[in-house]
């Protein structure tokens, strides 16, 4: 086989190989040499990106497991194994990306026998590994379907109803548990980003971005593996974006006006200017857009506004893990190259193991789709989740 | 029968010697280039700062409900009953939550350490389980860092307030600060000139508290949700179910006649 030099691979190789030589850096020299972390900013880019958004970003995974299995939104039907794949992805990555961000990475498994039930970053651990391995059996049917196993789907297809309650337990826990991690912290983030509801706008917020990311990925494989993409299923993403942005945007103001910040938040200082770019990109563009029917019904715009919204919340994230604490450190933390390139190599091997995937597994499954069967049985009826070709 | 310190900086002469003694203590480097650190960090435990010839102490509060500890995913960190926090590093896997759940920041981290560990104050445990003072408050020679009963010290700060009120700020710090510390402050002005966080600031609220109010529904949460989703998702396929059903009863009756 020759491979092809394209703009593209040569990009993603000096990605990679400037992460290896940032992990040999991490590893073999320490925190300290591969970080601008210090004592007064003990959690950097490795928490407020990797962790925190690549969290967020993995959303679209239970949110369409929910709407096509809770909600029998059969249109939505195509974009759940995509958004399954991502999700998984986005976990395993972010599991890479905590081995990094981890003093000790080789004492994780502690977490299981040492337990502080009373922990907010227990309860994370806790959901990260359940949710994990729940992603991993929904998303194993397609590595079985490739190499033409059944007997292993129908066991899955069996406990399928399970995975799906659970994924979404532990996806609420989770999203929203990432939001109580800050809780701790009320004398140390800035007002405009500790609210004592945190929780519910991270959870808020990843539902609003899981719908943003499966426009996002559809839009961006269809045009990128050729396959057809229905318009309907944009359309309704695109309603049910707009109406997930108005509900996170209500709780925000309803939140801000509560606490007494309503004025505050439009005087010019260093943390207004990043919150106007947050609530630009995730709330006045998108809603804006999304209010004409026009962009409602045009792909190329859709995605567009699916952009705005995923790095509106990304802003969000790093203020609340970065911005949110530079008046209370008294300086302002800036990650060293070895951190981007990490978090750069991260992101780079999630698009490497997304295109593998779509290129070897039925992940956009369409021929599938079509060969199957009317569904009289409930078990059956589960084993749509993975477009079981008849 | 907890244990607790009290630092009172109108009597402290800023010899260093807590320093020292600190980190003889805990084998730490000290020599001339750590006596002039002004700020603690892994290798030092404690510092004392000076302004316009007065001085202060800072070092690990040992909370009475601590951050650190209920920030600990694996409990590497716990309050003894004695009064110390202390800290288990073969459980920790170096999360740092500690670190910033802290109101104090007083968890240091080795970051140039290929194995690092969390440092900070722990009161000297061995020596206060051998019924000793701590390596600071034994060495101290005017006896400005003082080690006793937590009631005690309390009663004693109170006492000093009320003896010689033109000689202090008359506010115990400590006392009130995130639900109490086994770390009391005295001084001439007040605390928060040396870089202590302000009672406004930081609350009397328990730091535990502001998580333990989430963490403390998840019992009832997860049942809870898990039977609405299952609840939705039997409804949705059950629908599903009596359709195909209906079906296949008229498709029965069909070939019946």
């Amino acid at each position: 086989m020759k491979i092809k030099l394209t703009f593209w691979r040569v990009v993603f190789v000096v990605i990679m190989a400037l992460g290896l030589y940032s992990s040999y850096i991490r590893y073999f020299h320490g925190l300290g040499a591969a970080t601008n972390m210090t004592d007064q900013f003990p959690w950097g880019l490795w928490i407020g990106f990797d962790c925190l958004c690549g969290v967020m970003l993995a959303a679209g995974g239970f949110c369409m497991v929910g709407a096509v299995y809770l909600f029998n939104v059969e249109r939505l039907h195509p974009v759940v194994r995509p958004a399954v794949l991502t999700a998984f992805l986005g976990y395993v990555l972010f599991i890479v990306g905590l081995l990094f961000d981890l003093g000790r990475p080789w004492f994780i498994w502690h977490q299981l026998i040492y337990m502080n039930i009373h922990s907010v970053m227990f309860e994370v651990g806790m959901c990260v590994m359940t949710y994990t391995t729940v992603l991993f059996f929904e998303f194993l049917p397609n590595v079985f379907e490739a190499i033409h196993w059944r007997a292993p789907i129908r066991w899955i297809n069996k406990i399928y109803p399970v995975l799906i309650v659970l994924g979404i337990l532990l996806s609420t826990l989770h999203q929203s548990s990432l939001g109580s991690l800050y809780l701790i912290m009320p004398s140390k983030l800035h007002p405009f980003w500790y609210s004592p509801a945190l929780p519910f706008f991270f959870f808020g917020s990843s539902v609003a971005v899981g719908i943003a990311m499966t426009i996002f990925e559809s839009t961006q494989s269809s045009k990128a593996f050729g396959r057809n993409l229905e318009l309907s299923v944009l359309v309704t993403l695109g309603g049910a974006l707009l109406v997930a942005l108005w509900v996170n945007l209500l709780l925000r103001v309803e939140d801000y006006y509560h606490r007494g910040l309503l004025a505050q938040i439009f005087k010019p200082s260093f943390e207004a200017y990043f919150l106007w770019l947050e609530l630009a990109l995730t709330y006045v563009i998108p809603i804006t857009m999304l209010n004409f029917k026009k962009v409602r019904l045009s792909p190329q715009l859709l995605y567009l506004v699916s952009v705005s919204t995923v790095l509106g919340f990304i802003t969000n994230r790093l203020n609340i893990a970065l911005i949110g604490f530079t008046t209370y450190v008294g300086h302002q933390y800036v990650p060293k190259w070895t951190e981007f390139s990490i978090t750069l190599m991260i992101v780079a091997m999630g698009f490497f193991l997304f295109g593998l995937a779509a290129r070897y597994l039925p992940i956009f499954g369409e021929e599938a789709e079509h060969a199957e069967q009317p569904r009289l049985h409930p078990e059956a009826e589960a084993g749509r989740a993975f477009g079981a070709p008849a | 029968m907890s244990k607790a310190l009290l630092y009172d900086a109108t009597m402290c002469i800023g010899c260093k010697q807590c320093e020292s003694a600190c980190a003889q203590q805990n084998n730490l480097p000290y020599d001339d280039t750590v006596a002039a650190e002004s700020e603690q960090s892994a290798h030092k435990y404690t510092v004392v700062v000076s302004k316009d010839e007065k001085f202060m102490r800072r070092l690990c509060m040992h909370c009475e409900e601590p951050a650190c500890a209920s920030a600990c995913p694996v409990g590497a960190l716990h309050k003894t009953e004695a009064g110390p926090v202390v800290y288990d590093v073969w459980k920790c896997i170096g999360c740092r939550y500690c670190m910033v759940a802290c109101a104090f920041n007083q968890p240091k981290y080795e970051w140039r350490s290929l194995n690092p560990r969390v440092r900070k104050c722990i009161m000297c445990p061995d020596r206060i389980a051998a019924n000793r003072q701590t390596a600071c408050a034994e060495i101290c020679p005017t006896g400005a860092t003082k080690f006793g009963e937590r009631d005690d010290l309390i009663y004693e700060a109170k006492d000093r307030l009320r003896q010689n009120p033109s000689n202090y700020y008359p506010y115990i710090y400590g006392l009130n600060e995130v639900g109490g510390t086994s770390v009391f402050i005295l001084s001439g002005e007040k605390a928060e000139n040396y870089g202590y966080p302000a009672l406004e600031k930081i609350g009397e609220t328990p730091i535990p508290e502001y998580t333990g109010r989430v963490m403390e529904r998840i019992p009832d949460f997860v049942p809870i949700w898990a039977l609405v989703l299952g609840g939705i998702y039997w409804i949705s396929h059950r629908r599903d179910e009596v359709a195909a059903a209906e079906a296949e009863e008229k498709k029965l009756n069909g070939s019946a006649k």
